[in-house]
């Protein structure tokens, strides 16, 4: 980035286009263009672009059930990923993922898991690849609070810190694993605690929907863990604004007033709102971008649209590789 | 030919491989010394008692180009980690579209026979055989463990090694030269004229024994060790069957959807050779019990070399 405005507007410009992708895949899931389940980003983009935009290509990420916005984040192309959720042979996985599970390893995207707290032995291996290879790549695995609670997340604090792992744990902690109140199931104000208390891994509290409070504290962590210091547990504390998936008649036990608050701390307008403020960008600019995102959007639904469906027999390539 | 105990040929083709391929990396709780001294402690790695984060770790090795061998050491542990396994490892390549390799070793012993009681005794690779993106091989010789290990290593898919507990002393002929053996293979260990025997790692010894004793009472078997479950030669098992017109499957599994159960449909199912049957197929298995501590319970619980003969002499009538 060549300078700090540019950043900012970079940091803007990925999270439009999380907002305005994840808008459409509402969109056309309801319309019954899209099959499946989807998890809609919507609320949190701030913590995938915020963190995401410290990283280099050959960075490694590994993402979960709710990964539009981390893959977006980390480079992946938006045709691709569309194409993919509408379950066409163009689409990343060709159409054997969807949309729980899009990666992309050219760019450093190990894939978005399903199982909560699944990803997170991967992200572990993925961290001691990049530790005995030497060099300085760091490995970022993104879940949510529902993880913490999981085995699996345990056994891979452990490891990490007993390995020096460089690994940077990115929970986005949105209040609720499902419909289950993270107080409730973890008894803590913070999970982070865990990482802090029981394993000895420096934790840090974020307001995850503030992308420059994100891109600073994450800009912080990586810089730590290239270095050599061993794994950091980042809890960025925000909100998802729509139900845990996307399916109609599923219940969304969350109180009602509480999606008002959090809809005022809007990760996307706010952070509009202080560009234009602070003279960063010009409202004509904004319109630009606005335009821009909107048409990108729109090309990937397209080329998702006129792209074959996969041939029913492709159901048996690739379960092993040659 | 020289003969060395199955540990040590499994040990001899780590160490050969490790040699040959510098990106190979080592997961297990308890290290091997000889590995460790040659390799280091950072390719030789010792991980805590953690089975779910070492057999995930090795995934994630795997999709940044790393070729890892993780010994889980009992099978029983591997349930600790079945997420990994099943959801994980099985289903990476696939789901991502084949875009990334998971070159992976998992090895676990497997079997009864030592009274270690339930927790620790068990056979089920017929668990794994019905998740699609594992290949299992179960290797009943040290000739066999070698060589079936070195081509694991060399596999770009998730490979599970089941290893009986009662064979890792087993000495056996395994030449000095370099070898490997293909997947998808059955071995006839004994040829025969009047029933196929198709027996599963340690019940490959008994079963020859007791072809053995058969013969002198003018039974001829046929004795067929698939040495791989996935991919399953087979051909092998349906041509042995074709010409001797009767089956008894010998593993010590549970009897309840087992591998035995498999092995008899693909042979019933196919209309060529069900029809030239001249008794209908046996399953000679372990029974339906978490396996028992003490010895007489033990003992009754697993296949014998009696049952076998039973089973036999029944088809045969």
């Amino acid at each position: 980035m060549k300078n700090r405005k540019e950043e900012l507007i970079y940091l803007y410009r990925v999270m439009l286009t999380i907002r305005r992708f994840e808008e459409r895949v509402v969109l056309d899931y309801q319309s019954g263009a899209i099959p499946g389940i989807v998890h809609s980003y919507i609320g949190q983009e701030a913590v995938a672009t915020g963190v995401c935009t410290n990283l280099r290509r050959d960075d490694r990420i590994i993402s979960n059930h709710r990964g539009h916005g981390h893959c977006i984040a980390k480079g992946a192309d938006l045709n691709r990923m569309m194409a993919e959720i509408y379950g066409r042979k163009t689409g990343y996985c060709k159409g054997k993922g969807g949309s729980m599970h899009i990666a992309d390893f050219n760019i450093g995207m190990l894939g978005a898991n399903g199982i909560v707290a699944g990803g997170l032995p991967i992200a572990a291996g993925a961290a001691l690849a990049a530790q005995l290879e030497g060099g300085d790549k760091v490995v970022v695995v993104f879940f949510g609070d529902g993880a913490t609670n999981e085995g699996e997340f345990h056994e891979v604090l452990n490891l990490a810190s007993i390995w020096k792992l460089p690994l940077v744990f990115a929970c986005e902690n949105n209040g609720y694993g499902v419909n289950t109140p993270v107080k409730y199931a973890t008894g803590l104000e913070h999970v982070s605690e865990r990482a802090t208390g029981g394993y000895g891994i420096p934790g840090v509290v974020i307001d995850g929907n503030d992308v420059v409070a994100v891109y600073e504290a994450a800009k912080k962590a990586v810089a730590g863990v290239r270095a050599g210091k061993g794994p950091v547990f980042l809890e960025f504390m925000t909100y998802r604004w729509r139900g845990h998936y996307e399916a109609p008649g599923l219940p969304d036990l969350r109180p009602r007033e509480e999606l008002e608050v959090w809809k005022k701390k809007c990760p996307v307008v706010n952070f509009e709102r202080k560009l234009l403020e602070n003279s960063i960008i010009s409202r004509e600019a904004l319109d630009t971008i606005n335009t821009q995102v909107m048409q990108q959007i729109e090309d990937a639904v397209s080329y998702a649209l006129a792209s074959p469906l996969p041939a029913p027999e492709d159901a048996l390539d690739d379960v092993f590789s040659s | 030919m020289r003969k060395i105990s199955y540990e040590q040929a499994a040990s001899e083709a780590l160490v050969e491989e490790f040699r040959r391929d510098e990106k190979t990396v080592h997961l297990s709780t308890d290290v091997p010394p000889d590995l460790r001294e040659e390799f280091g402690e950072a390719r030789i790695r010792q991980t805590p008692i953690s089975e779910s984060s070492f057999v995930g770790a090795a995934i994630g090795l795997a999709g940044s180009g790393f070729r890892p061998v993780v010994n889980v050491r009992m099978a029983t542990f591997g349930f600790v980690a079945m997420d990994q396994f099943v959801n994980q490892a099985a289903k990476i390549t696939y789901m991502f579209g084949g875009q990334a390799r998971f070159p992976i070793v998992y090895r676990m012993t497997v079997g009864a026979s030592k009274s270690f009681a339930a927790q620790h005794s068990i056979s089920p690779y017929s668990m794994y055989m019905n998740v699609p993106g594992l290949k299992i091989i179960l290797p009943a010789t040290p000739y066999d463990i070698k060589g079936l290990l070195k081509t694991a290593i060399r596999d770009n898919n998730p490979v599970i090694c089941f290893e009986h507990m009662a064979l890792g002393a087993m000495e056996g002929e395994v030449p000095e030269e370099e070898y490997t053996i293909p997947f998808g293979r059955a071995v006839i260990r004994r040829e025969g004229s009047d029933i196929t025997v198709v027996a599963l790692a340690k019940m490959v010894h008994e079963s020859l024994a007791v072809a053995e004793e058969m013969q002198q009472e003018g039974i001829s078997l046929e004795v067929i060790d698939p040495c791989t479950l996935n991919p399953l030669d087979k051909e092998t098992i349906r041509a042995s069957v074709a010409r001797t017109g009767r089956l008894v499957v010998v593993d010590e599994a549970c009897i309840t959807a087992g591998a035995a159960a498999e092995f008899t449909a693909l042979v019933v199912e196919d209309e060529r050779i069900f029809r030239r049957l001249k008794s209908s197929p046996k399953r000679v298995c372990g029974l339906d019990v978490p396996i028992p501590y003490s010895p007489p319970m033990e003992q009754y619980a697993l296949p014998s070399r009696e049952k076998i003969k039973a089973a036999i002499r029944e088809a045969m009538a």
